[in-house]
C-alpha cells in the first residue's frame, strides 16, 4: 500500500467519511423520487459539510479555547472555536430549512396526496 | 492529524490589514441600511396580527427609510469610497465588517428600488389575489429582501452564507405563494438552493482551512500567491458551481422556469430582477475581488467554462421563451437567457465586459420586474396566462401596455433603451478579445429575442380578441388601477431613462465599481 493511500485510510479517514456523505446526500438529493428521501439527502449533504469543518479544527491534545496559565501562550494548545461557532449557525440554518421544507411538503401532501416526484410533475404538467 | 487553521497565517494580519483597512472611511451608513428592514420585520407581523391592513404601510415606510438609505450609501461611496461599519466594533479580520464599495452600493440600490415598486403594486394585487395571504406576502417579502441586502453589504464569506440562505428561505415561501401548483415548484427549487449554498459553504471551508480568515480583503491578500494551492483552486470550483445553480446558469437552470411560472405575479416580480442577480454579484466578488482574477480566471478555463456555459443559457434560454405558450413561463425562459448574458460578461473578465454585466443586473431588474408586473396586471384583470389570450389588449389596457412594449424593446436591445448599451458594451468586450463567436450568438439571441417578444407585441396591438368574456368576477374597467400601472410605467420610463443616461451612469458608478486595476478604456 503506497505512503499516500496508508496516510488517507488511517490519518484521515474523516476526510474519506466526508465525501462518502457528500455523495451519499448528493445521490438522494438528485435521484430519489420520494421528496422527503430528497429532503434527507439535503440533511445529510448539510451534515456531512459540518463534519468536513469541524474535522478540521480538531487538533490532537489541545485544550478548550479558554487562556490559562498552565497550558501558555501557545496556539497549539488550544481548539480554534471558529468553525465550531460558524457550525452552530449552520445547523440553525439547516434546521431552519428543513422547517421550511417540511411545511411545503405538508402543503404538497395535502393538494396533490402524493409525494412522489415523478407523479406530481406529471400534474404540474397536464393544464387544469 | 490536522492542520492546525490559521496558526501561521494569523502572523499576516498585522502587516497588510494595516495599510488595507485605513484608505477606507468609518461610517454608520451600512447599517443604516439594514435597520430599517430588520425593524420593519419586527414590526409587519406585530401590527399585521392586530389588523391586516397595517401589514402594507408598514412594509412601504421600512422600504422607503431602505431606498433612502440605501441611496445616500450611493452618494457617500461615490463622494468619499468604500464605507465600512464593524459589527459590535469587533475590529476585521477578527470580527465581522460590513463593507460597501461601489459594487454593493449599486447593488443594494437595484434591490432599494426595485422593492419599493413591487411593494407598491403588491399592495393591491395581494389583496386581490389572496387577502389571507398579505401579512405573510409581506414579512417573508422583507425576509428575503434583508437577506439579499445582507449579501450585498457584507465583507465576511461566512456571513454571506448566512445571508444566503436568510434570503433563500424568505425566497421560498414567497414562491410557494401563489398558484396550486407553486409549493411543489418552490420544493424542487429549495433542494437546488440548499445544494448550491451548501456547495459554497464547502468551498468557504476549503478557504478557511488554508487562509484561517473569514474577512473578504483578507482573505484576498492571503491566497493571492497561493494559486498553485489545490485547496484554493477546489473552493474556487466548488464555489463557481453553488452559485452557477442560484444563479441558474445553464445547465443548472432547470429548476427557474416551474419556479417563476406558479409563484404569484408579485412574489415574480420582486424575485426575478434581484434575486438571481444577487448570487452574479457574489460571483463577481468572489471571482474579481477574493480570487486573483489574472491567475484563476485566465490562467485557468473557469472564465471560458463559465462564458460557454452562459453562451449556451443565452441560446437555449431564447428558444425555450419562444416555445412557450404561458407568457409567464416566456418570461421565465428569457430570464434564463438574460442572466446567462451577466455569466458571459463574467467568464470574458474584461474590463468591458464586466461593465455590460454590471450594466445588465440593473437593466435586466428594470425590465423583468416590469414585465412580471404586466403579467400580473392583465392576469387580475381580464384573467388572461396564455399569451394567445393577449389579443387585443393593448387598447384595454394602454398605460400597462406601455410599459411592457418599453420593456420589451429594452430586452430586445432597441438603440435608446438600456436594454442596448449592456450588450453593446458584452460585444465591445468580445471584439476586443477577438472572441467572433460569442459576437454572433448575442448578436443572434437578441433577433430570437425579438421574435419571441414581437410576437406578443402584434397580439396585443394589431389583434382583435377572439371573443369577449363574460366572466362576472372581472373587474368593470380593464386598466389596472393607478397603484399597479404605476411601477409598471416608472419602470418603463425607467428603461428609457437609463438607456439615454447611460454614459453618466457608465462614467460615475459602474467604472468605479470595477475591481481596482481594472479600467474601461476610454472612460
Amino acid at each position: 500500500m503506497s505512503e499516500a493511500l496508508s496516510g488517507l485510510l488511517f490519518d484521515r479517514w474523516p476526510y474519506l467519511l466526508t465525501v462518502v456523505l457528500l455523495l451519499i446526500g448528493l445521490y438522494g438529493m438528485l435521484m430519489k423520487r420520494n421528496l422527503v428521501k430528497k429532503l434527507i439527502g439535503m440533511n445529510i449533504f448539510q451534515g456531512a459539510i459540518i463534519l468536513f469543518f469541524i474535522v478540521h479544527a480538531y487538533k490532537h491534545g489541545a485544550s478548550v479555547p479558554v487562556h490559562s496559565a498552565v497550558l501558555g501562550d501557545a496556539p497549539e494548545a488550544y481548539m480554534n472555536p471558529i468553525p465550531h461557532g460558524l457550525m452552530l449557525t449552520a445547523i440553525v440554518v439547516s434546521v431552519a430549512t428543513t422547517g421550511v421544507a417540511l411545511a411545503l411538503l405538508t402543503v404538497i401532501y395535502r393538494r396533490f396526496g402524493s409525494i412522489d416526484e415523478g407523479e406530481l410533475l406529471r400534474r404540474l404538467r397536464d393544464r387544469e | 492529524m490536522t492542520v492546525p487553521a490559521g496558526s501561521e497565517t494569523l502572523a499576516h494580519h498585522g502587516e497588510h490589514m494595516a495599510s488595507a483597512f485605513d484608505a477606507t472611511a468609518q461610517s454608520q451608513l451600512p447599517m443604516l441600511v439594514l435597520i430599517p428592514l430588520l425593524v420593519g420585520l419586527a414590526l409587519v407581523p406585530a401590527l399585521g396580527l392586530l389588523r391586516r391592513r397595517l401589514a402594507y404601510p408598514t412594509t412601504l415606510i421600512s422600504l422607503l427609510a431602505f431606498l433612502y438609505y440605501s441611496l445616500r450609501t450611493l452618494f457617500a461611496v461615490m463622494a468619499h469610497g468604500e464605507l465600512e461599519y464593524s459589527l459590535a466594533a469587533w475590529k476585521p479580520p477578527i470580527g465581522i465588517e460590513l463593507s460597501v464599495d461601489m459594487l454593493s452600493a449599486f447593488m443594494v440600490s437595484v434591490i432599494a428600488v426595485i422593492a419599493v415598486l413591487v411593494a407598491i403594486y403588491a399592495s393591491v394585487a395581494v389583496r386581490r389575489e389572496d387577502p389571507e395571504k398579505e401579512v405573510p406576502y409581506f414579512a417573508t417579502m422583507l425576509v428575503m429582501l434583508l437577506g439579499l441586502t445582507g449579501m450585498v453589504l457584507t465583507g465576511d464569506l461566512f456571513n454571506l452564507y448566512v445571508f444566503f440562505e436568510v434570503s433563500a428561505l424568505g425566497g421560498y415561501a414567497l414562491m410557494a405563494i401563489g398558484h396550486k401548483k407553486a409549493p411543489v415548484a418552490a420544493f424542487r427549487y429549495l433542494i437546488m438552493g440548499t445544494l448550491g449554498a451548501s456547495l459554497y459553504l464547502m468551498g468557504v471551508g476549503y478557504l478557511y482551512v488554508v487562509t484561517g480568515s473569514l474577512n473578504m480583503d483578507d482573505v484576498a491578500a492571503i491566497i493571492m500567491h497561493q494559486s498553485s494551492n489545490p485547496a484554493v483552486q477546489v473552493s474556487l470550483i466548488l464555489m463557481v458551481i453553488g452559485l452557477g445553480l442560484k444563479m441558474a446558469l445553464f445547465p443548472m437552470h432547470l429548476w427557474l422556469p416551474d419556479a417563476y411560472t406558479y409563484a404569484s405575479s408579485t412574489s415574480t416580480a420582486i424575485i426575478a430582477p434581484i434575486m438571481t442577480k444577487v448570487s452574479a454579484y457574489v460571483l463577481i466578488r468572489m471571482l474579481f475581488f477574493v480570487y486573483d482574477t489574472e491567475t484563476f480566471l485566465r490562467g485557468t478555463p473557469v472564465g471560458a467554462v463559465i462564458m460557454w456555459l452562459a453562451m449556451g443559457g443565452v441560446i437555449v434560454g431564447s428558444i425555450m421563451a419562444i416555445a412557450q405558450k404561458d407568457a409567464k413561463r416566456m418570461l421565465a425562459y428569457s430570464s434564463v437567457a438574460q442572466v446567462a448574458y451577466i455569466g458571459v460578461g463574467i467568464g470574458l473578465g474584461t474590463p468591458l465586459a464586466l461593465v455590460g454585466a454590471m450594466l445588465h443586473i440593473l437593466n435586466h431588474a428594470i425590465m423583468k420586474s416590469c414585465l412580471f408586473l404586466v403579467t400580473g396586471s392583465v392576469a387580475l384583470q381580464t384573467g388572461a396566462t396564455q399569451i394567445k389570450d393577449y389579443a387585443g389588449l393593448g387598447r384595454k389596457m394602454p398605460w400597462t401596455f406601455l410599459g411592457f412594449t418599453l420593456a420589451a424593446l429594452g430586452m430586445v436591445g432597441i438603440p435608446p433603451t438600456n436594454g442596448f448599451f449592456s450588450k453593446w458594451y458584452l460585444v465591445l468586450g468580445g471584439i476586443r478579445e477577438g472572441e467572433w463567436v460569442l459576437v454572433v450568438l448575442i448578436l443572434a439571441s437578441s433577433l430570437l429575442t425579438a421574435v419571441y417578444f414581437f410576437r406578443v407585441i402584434e397580439r396585443i396591438y394589431a389583434k382583435v380578441p377572439e371573443q369577449a368574456t363574460n366572466d362576472a368576477s372581472l373587474p368593470k374597467t380593464a386598466e389596472a388601477p393607478l397603484r399597479m400601472a404605476l411601477p409598471v410605467l416608472i419602470l418603463g420610463a425607467g428603461v428609457l431613462v437609463l438607456g439615454l443616461f447611460n454614459a453618466w451612469l457608465v462614467s460615475a458608478v459602474i467604472a468605479r465599481a470595477l475591481p481596482a486595476g481594472m479600467h474601461v478604456p476610454g472612460l
